[in-house]
């Protein structure tokens, strides 16, 4: 993948909002995200339980039923420039007359026709819990065929079983797997077989919803490093949501962090973990004892994520923040471009008054919020 | 307990250097259900040969993949399974396996935290009776004044303020950061000299995990407990405890002081388990190559465990001599152990740390 392939945008995301109606008030689950995903790339997201990471993703592949709702926003797809035997920008092409060039298209504007080949053809999703993605009375062979199937009904059986075959080989399973049941493979084995038929159909992005998170350390570095093979032989885009930064930060080229239904920090993976400039970021990244180094007292983030039916005004985070003064309250941060070093290359965006020079002549460096989270914590007296 | 009896064991614990709770050779193994009579007995080697030793004001991290008999250990030294084998002295007397006093007594000073706090608490009841019970039952209160009492000492000791509010709560009104604060609260109100912390954080967020995780290390240091740390994350073991001791597979392979555990690891399990941790660090140095995996595989069926050391399937060093027998325990200094042969039969130079 050269570096001109990979800055050509393939989805974006402007604006999006997503509720949640309840009875006792509506839930901001995902409030004005925009972020771009390009071609090839590796894009992490982060943040706490209820921070609206997978609700974004869900949004984004339509799964959401009621009571969740998109109030806005929309999520452009750019189809690759060629010819496709089938899929949704195909159909969409044919109705537009043919002639046009490629345009994007809102995935949240498709009908429900288009949305079924536009699934899993263009995009494909890997569930947090392998265990409970796989249907336990059907073998993993059929659950695999079955994508075939559906999709490329042109596909004689024989074809489909050698697809399958493939695949398996693919992502690392023996063949004779074939007729294996779910609960007779390991939980690494089931993720892997998840992952085979997410990429049944040669998809452009593939969500991955905390893959690993069920599964002990050797074995998801071993399907990570399978992810990271596979997406370099095959080319597709990566959206990886997980609460493990630690994980994300070696994983995805670009890291996302949000916090209660806000992107409040973006950049490379490099420039977020060698210069965190959001506070919630820094608290974030310093959240996991290292490996290496000295062994010092580590700070968490004080307080408790807040209740999305009643986000904090101005910043969401200044409840919690350890540098937070008066216009944090009242007046809410928007992302905007920092400075990047050069080594640091792309740009970096974060959503904090500290970076506005209309509120603070100098941004903070990482010693200074490190500083502000050690005082808090003395101060609160709470260790 | 009276006070007067407090000081005096406090006394004991001070004159007798040893350590305050200490298990040897503990052995698990759990039948299996015959479907054929005239079958062999069939059971899950849960744990093999296991020995550590709690100092008050320590920790022990036990480290090791799910299946590792991690949990096990602890529920055997919390009382909920009897061991196959294996001895247990509290401080310095051997622990009797039964007998219901017995076990009341032993209670009052081993304490069990679990893992999930979403389902270690009952729903029905708040937090006040959550933590009058023990509070009653050891003894330590009364009447309902000085139950109170207590129960907010408590509330405030694990930093849930205002406590008044918190009595009042009920489980499902508290975040999971919350509910494992409780959970704390009530394990240490019978005033425990050992909290055994079985994955105490890993059901929660991450912003949170450290919050608990210096909770304990106060505790521990403002009550001279003696803990067990139980955990998957080999860098929280690092960041916690004094001693790490790592298992793999019901066995204990490898053990010392957390510092030489991390950075000089021997067995090649270690060295295996510390390359799959997630390590941002290893960007700088490496760059972006997550496919350098010594050894693949899962942990094996402990019903038919691998013969000899239970590593040797995946082991990238194996010889002969793994597949027949479980190696003997060989000091490397410093506290430092492993059970390993390529440290036991003097081939130490074949690999390098």
């Amino acid at each position: 993948m050269n570096a001109s392939m990979k800055r050509e945008p393939l989805l974006e995301v402007k604006h999006l909002s997503v509720e949640y109606d309840a009875p006792n008030g509506t839930v901001h689950a995902v409030t004005d995200v925009s972020l771009t995903l390009h071609r090839g790339e590796t894009f992490g997201l982060a943040g706490e339980s209820g921070s609206g990471k997978s609700t974004l993703a869900y949004a984004v592949a339509r799964l959401l039923n009621p009571p969740a709702r998109v109030s806005s926003g929309e999520a452009l797809y750019y189809p690759r420039p060629m010819p496709a035997q089938n899929g949704a920008h195909a159909s969409r092409q044919a109705q537009s007359g043919g002639g046009a060039a490629w345009q994007p298209f809102d995935i949240l504007r498709l009908s429900e026709e288009e949305l079924r080949s536009f699934r899993w053809n263009d995009l494909a999703i890997v569930f947090q819990s392998a265990m409970n993605a796989l249907n336990p009375v059907m073998d993993i062979g059929t659950q695999i065929m079955d994508v075939l199937w559906t999709h490329q009904s042109y596909l004689s059986k024989e074809e489909c079983k050698q697809r399958a075959v493939e695949l398996l080989q693919l992502v690392g399973i023996a063949p004779d797997r074939l007729k294996s049941y779910p609960h007779e493979l390991s939980g690494g084995m089931r993720q892997r077989t998840v992952i085979a038929i997410a990429l049944a159909l040669s998809p452009e992005i593939i969500i991955m919803d905390e893959p690993t998170t069920a599964l002990d350390v050797v074995v998801q570095r071993d399907i990570l490093g399978e992810i990271l093979r596979l997406q370099a032989q095959l080319g597709f885009a990566v959206i990886f949501i997980t609460h493990d930064l630690s994980l994300l930060l070696e994983l995805a080229d670009t890291v996302a962090i949000m916090y209660a239904g806000r992107l409040v920090e973006q950049g490379s993976q490099r420039a977020v973990y060698e210069h965190p400039r959001h506070p919630y970021s820094y608290g974030l990244i310093n959240s996991f004892p290292s490996l290496h180094g000295p062994r010092r007292k580590a700070y968490g983030i004080p307080g408790t994520p807040p209740d999305l039916r009643a986000v904090p005004t101005g910043c969401a985070f200044h409840p919690r923040c350890p540098l937070a003064f008066n216009a944090c309250k009242t007046r809410l941060p928007l992302l905007r471009q920092v400075a990047a070093t050069a080594e640091e290359g792309a740009p970096e965006q974060v959503a904090c008054h500290l970076y506005n020079q209309a509120f603070r002549e100098e941004a903070p460096t990482s010693a200074d919020i490190a500083a502000a989270y050690e005082a808090k914590a003395e101060r609160g007296g709470v260790r | 307990m009276t006070t007067q009896q407090q000081l005096s064991a406090a006394a004991k614990a001070e004159i007798i250097p040893g350590p305050i709770l200490e298990a040897q050779h503990l052995k698990k193994a759990f039948p299996l259900r015959r479907f054929n009579p005239l079958g062999a007995a069939r059971a899950v080697h849960a744990v093999e040969d296991a020995s550590l030793a709690l100092f008050p004001g320590q920790a022990v991290a036990l480290v090791g993949e799910s299946g590792s008999g991690k949990t096990t250990i602890a529920r055997i030294l919390a009382r909920l399974y009897h061991p196959t084998a294996g001895t247990i002295h509290f401080l310095g007397k051997p622990v009797k396996l039964a007998g219901s006093r017995q076990i009341s007594e032993y209670r009052r000073n081993v304490q069990l935290i679990f893992q999930d706090p979403f389902s270690s608490l009952n729903p029905v009841h708040s937090v006040a009776y959550h933590l009058s019970r023990p509070l009653r039952l050891h003894g330590h209160a009364r009447n309902s004044a000085e139950v109170r009492e207590q129960s907010l000492a408590l509330l405030r000791r694990v930093s849930l303020t205002p406590a008044e509010q918190f009595l009042q709560k009920y489980p499902h009104q508290l975040s999971g950061g919350q509910r494992q604060r409780v959970a704390i609260a009530r394990a240490l109100a019978v005033k425990p000299k050992v909290l055994l912390a079985d994955e105490p954080v890993s059901m929660l967020d991450v912003s949170i995990r450290l919050d608990i995780l210096n909770l304990l290390l106060r505790l521990k240091e403002e009550e001279q407990l003696a803990l067990l740390f139980i955990t998957h994350d080999i860098a929280s073991a690092r960041y916690f405890a004094e001693e790490t001791l790592v298992m793999y597979a019901g066995q204990m392979v490898e053990g010392g002081p957390s510092e030489e555990i991390t950075q000089q690891p021997k067995h090649p399990y270690t060295q295996l388990l510390l390359s799959a941790a997630p390590d941002p660090d290893r960007l700088r140095t490496e760059g972006k190559n997550l496919s350098v995996l010594p050894a693949r595989g899962e942990i094996p069926s402990l019903v038919n465990p691998p013969s000899g050391c239970r590593f040797h399937p995946r082991c990238p060093h194996a010889m002969p001599v793994c597949r027949e027998r479980f190696p003997q325990k060989t000091q490397l200094g410093n506290g430092h152990w492993t059970h390993c042969h390529l440290y036991g039969d003097g081939q130490a130079d074949n690999v390098s740390g």
